[in-house]
């Protein structure tokens, strides 16, 4: 699906958004709080406090608001960037990759400029490259990459001038607009800048001038567990949907991949991110870094006590943890077990390449889908 | 809860009480009837985690679990670990209170920050006793790892 460039003049400077964390960390809400007070007194820049980004439902009011904006967006999340970046398009908040330069340190290392500077070979299959994303930035910052709040401001302020949005006032019309929206979705907040879904007064707060105070999204989303596409490397293959046998993979009417009924999804299993060949598929409160989106495969910055705990000994290949994986799901779902059957293609490195389909292996199931009339 | 036995973390005196059995993952289990299994994480590993502040299941109620299966994860200040079923037999009920508010495993690990309840075989379990020898092995192993990924965090971040 291809979206059109609607960046137009209605474009209200920069949206800041911050995903709280699920965690009840003290120093995470109190990061939080301090990163969403500097952003909203910034110039050109609005700032929206959201549930954890990815609990979020497609229809709910914080998503619905983040879809307005048509200007650059800065997204702060406690996930590894590139899955901040790929929930939000999957809620169809689309944009190029803005340049980040406020990074987890700890996931940097050198190897990844030189994956970046190699050609990438199935370029031409990437699905990004067929359904092209608008040319708004998006820049997707993991929390995790400063300690304290001027190091965020810094790079806002460093956005700002990159998106050529430092002048010093906002532009209070367009706002207005974003904030009292005149459509019959829209929101109000109440004296205290919090949104609420019901109240039809003004929105404007008495202490500060409008836009000063960090928008707050009242909403309390029940836990999620899905997968989550990165666009950019996916070519389309279809091994999981081949793989998952629980539904939650479908196909968009251009044929292209896409997590259709999400919350089909079982619980703790990231067993189709392993039969992924490009490595699109994240889940991004996987405890396992490369399966939650980190760049490279780094390790936590906490210890892992999980041996400790009981952790079985395991020495099995990717296909095989997939393969047991999804076994113990479909046992939990009173369902039989099935062969291990590792597909040709699954590997675990973006290195290897897939085994290219044959058609007829593909029309058939795509004839097949074609018949679930999904 | 009226006596229990000591186990000396370093300076840190890990408190179990005796009315309860143990799993070797660092559980406490109290048996009621029916087989049924109530469950929670003992002195020794709310020692480790210090101040818990996420916890999830990857499992509704009802879910039949093998021994050791991965059944959640947990994160606290200090660590983060998954969590796997310290017995084969069937979830029963989850503490929902704690998904809010993990914090009350801090305060009350016995008692009302107990974890989920299970019906399944609990004669694996060690008594007490038991427990305390097992932890005097774990202790060594755990100092060793903790120590082993401290290094490897310091040393990665140079």
């Amino acid at each position: 699906m291809v979206s059109a460039n609607n960046e137009s003049d209605t474009s209200t400077g920069l949206l800041v958004v911050v995903s709280q964390g699920q965690s009840r960390s003290p120093e995470k809400r109190a990061l939080e709080d301090s990163i969403s007070m500097i952003a909203a007194s910034l110039p050109s820049t609005t700032c929206l406090v959201v549930p954890h980004l990815y609990d979020l439902a497609s229809d709910s009011q914080s998503v619905n608001k983040m879809r307005q904006w048509a200007g650059p967006i800065v997204i702060l999340s406690w996930l590894f960037d590139r899955a901040g970046f790929w929930v939000l398009d999957r809620h169809e908040i689309r944009g190029q990759h803005g340049e980040v330069q406020l990074l987890n340190l700890d996931l940097v290392n050198d190897e990844d400029d030189e994956e970046e500077d190699k050609e990438d070979e199935k370029a031409a299959d990437r699905v990004t490259n067929i359904a092209v994303r608008p040319s708004r930035k998006i820049y997707s910052i993991d929390m995790r990459a400063g300690t304290n709040a001027e190091m965020f401001a810094t790079e806002f302020r460093r956005i700002l001038a990159a998106e050529q949005l430092d002048a010093p006032k906002k532009d209070l019309l367009s706002l207005d607009r974003f904030l009292n929206p005149t459509n019959s979705t829209s929101l109000s907040i109440d004296g205290s800048g919090k949104l609420d879904g019901n109240s039809t007064l003004s929105p404007v707060s008495h202490e500060s001038p409008l836009g000063i105070v960090p928008l707050r999204m009242d909403e309390h989303p029940q836990r999620r567990w899905y997968p989550v596409i990165d666009y950019s490397r996916c070519t389309n293959c279809m091994e999981c949907i081949d793989f998952c046998l629980f539904g939650v993979y479908g196909v968009d009417r251009g044929e292209t991949i896409l997590v259709e009924q999400p919350d089909n999804c079982r619980k703790g299993c990231p067993a189709c991110s392993r039969v992924c060949p490009e490595n699109a598929i994240m889940f991004p409160q996987h405890k396992t870094p490369a399966i939650a989106g980190a760049p490279v495969d780094a390790g936590g910055f906490k210890i892992d006590l999980s041996k400790l705990f009981g952790a079985p000994e395991r020495d099995e290949d990717p296909a095989e943890a997939a393969a047991r994986e999804r076994n113990e799901q479909l046992i939990l779902a009173g369902r039989a077990a099935v062969d291990f059957a590792p597909a040709s293609s699954a590997t675990e490195t973006s290195e290897a390449a897939a085994t290219p389909r044959k058609p007829d292996e593909l029309d058939s199931l795509l004839d097949q889908l074609d018949a679930l009339d999904l | 809860m009226s006596e229990s036995l000591r186990f000396m973390m370093g300076d840190f005196a890990a408190e179990f009480p005796t009315d309860r059995l143990y799993a070797k993952n660092h559980m406490w289990a109290m048996p009621s009837f029916n087989s049924v299994v109530r469950f929670g994480f003992s002195a020794y590993a709310v020692r480790l985690l210090q101040d818990i502040y996420f916890l999830e299941f990857g499992i509704e109620e009802g879910a039949e679990l093998q021994n050791r299966q991965e059944f959640g994860n947990i994160e606290s200040k200090k660590a983060e670990s998954g969590l796997y079923s310290p017995m084969q037999g069937k979830v029963l009920r989850i503490n929902e209170r704690l998904l809010n508010d993990p914090s009350g495993i801090n305060v009350d690990k016995y008692g009302e920050g107990w974890l989920m309840e299970m019906q399944g075989d609990s004669s694996e379990m060690l008594n007490p006793m038991q427990y305390m020898e097992h932890l005097a092995k774990a202790w060594d192993v755990a100092q060793r790892t903790i120590k082993g990924q401290a290094n490897t965090i310091e040393s990665s971040e140079e």
